[in-house]
């Protein structure tokens, strides 16, 4: 078969960097396990949705929601970040800019997980009653 | 073979949104990106929603008010139908992973069930909501 490759970047040896598999594999194993996550997700809003705070704690405390939810969002903003990184690479071009933006989808997936988990651990340990 | 000295001619980009013909295969294509886009902020949503039951019930209460609002309502309907969306289509991205659906036939007719299970399980979900109370 032909290669495609032009002389130059045969010659400076560029090509794959040999680990973009991993990315796109981790986020399809993600996204696997946000299928039972997330429609688990949606019963909990739905009952979340009609019980006031009492019931919300009372439903968080339960060990089982507790680690499912803890799951739920740490998967979500893991999934996320893997997500809007490719957004961003296809879309910007500016190396800075790219850099800028891939660093700040980093830091806000980073922090509303770590903030969301926190808070749910705080919840569930019965820190907030 | 004498053009040596002509200034060469721009060479083709990859082609873009605007020479297509527009197929029901790319909609859902590009969907799939802007709900992924609309998820990301309803995930921070479910952030604020863990971190104000954290704060006690007065924070839990004004949160639960601002979801409750018509505006709040607007973007949670949003985010249903694009939840149920992304979903559907990521299954359909996860089954053409492991090669299978990618004739045109079967790529357009799956567009199609894409959307009616988006709308349908979005609906189901808010009349359960009506139905329990929860609006």
């Amino acid at each position: 078969m032909v290669s495609y490759r032009t002389p130059l970047g045969r010659a400076r040896g560029l090509g794959s960097a040999k680990h973009g598999v991993g990315h796109w594999i981790s986020e399809r194993v993600g996204a696997v396990a946000l299928i039972p996550l997330t429609l688990w997700g949606v019963f909990g809003v739905l009952r979340l949705a009609a019980g006031d705070y009492g019931a919300a704690v009372a439903w968080v405390s339960d060990p089982l929601n507790a680690t499912l939810m803890v799951l739920l969002f740490v998967i979500s903003f893991w999934h996320m970040q893997s997500g809007l990184r490719v957004v961003i690479e296809d879309y910007i071009h500016v190396t800075l800019n790219k850099s800028a933006l891939l660093i700040l989808n980093l830091f806000v997936c980073g922090l509303a997980g770590a903030l969301a988990v926190f808070s749910i651990l705080k919840v569930a340990l019965g820190g907030a009653v | 073979m004498s053009d040596t000295t002509k200034v060469p001619r721009e060479r083709p980009l990859s082609p873009h949104l605007s020479i297509w013909r527009w197929h029901i295969t790319m909609a859902t294509s590009i969907l799939h990106r802007a709900t992924g886009v609309a998820l990301y902020v309803g995930a921070l949503i479910g952030a604020a929603w863990a971190i104000s039951l954290a704060r006690g019930p007065e924070t839990y209460a004004n949160f639960k008010h601002l979801l409750g609002s018509p505006l709040g309502k607007v973007v949670m309907f949003g985010l249903t139908l694009s939840f149920f969306y992304h979903l559907a289509n990521g299954v359909r991205h996860l089954v053409w992973d492991i090669g299978k659906g990618f004739d045109l036939k079967t790529a357009n007719a799956t567009s199609i069930v894409i959307f009616a299970f988006a709308a349908a399980a979005s609906a189901a979900v808010w009349a359960i909501a009506a139905m329990t109370g929860a609006l």
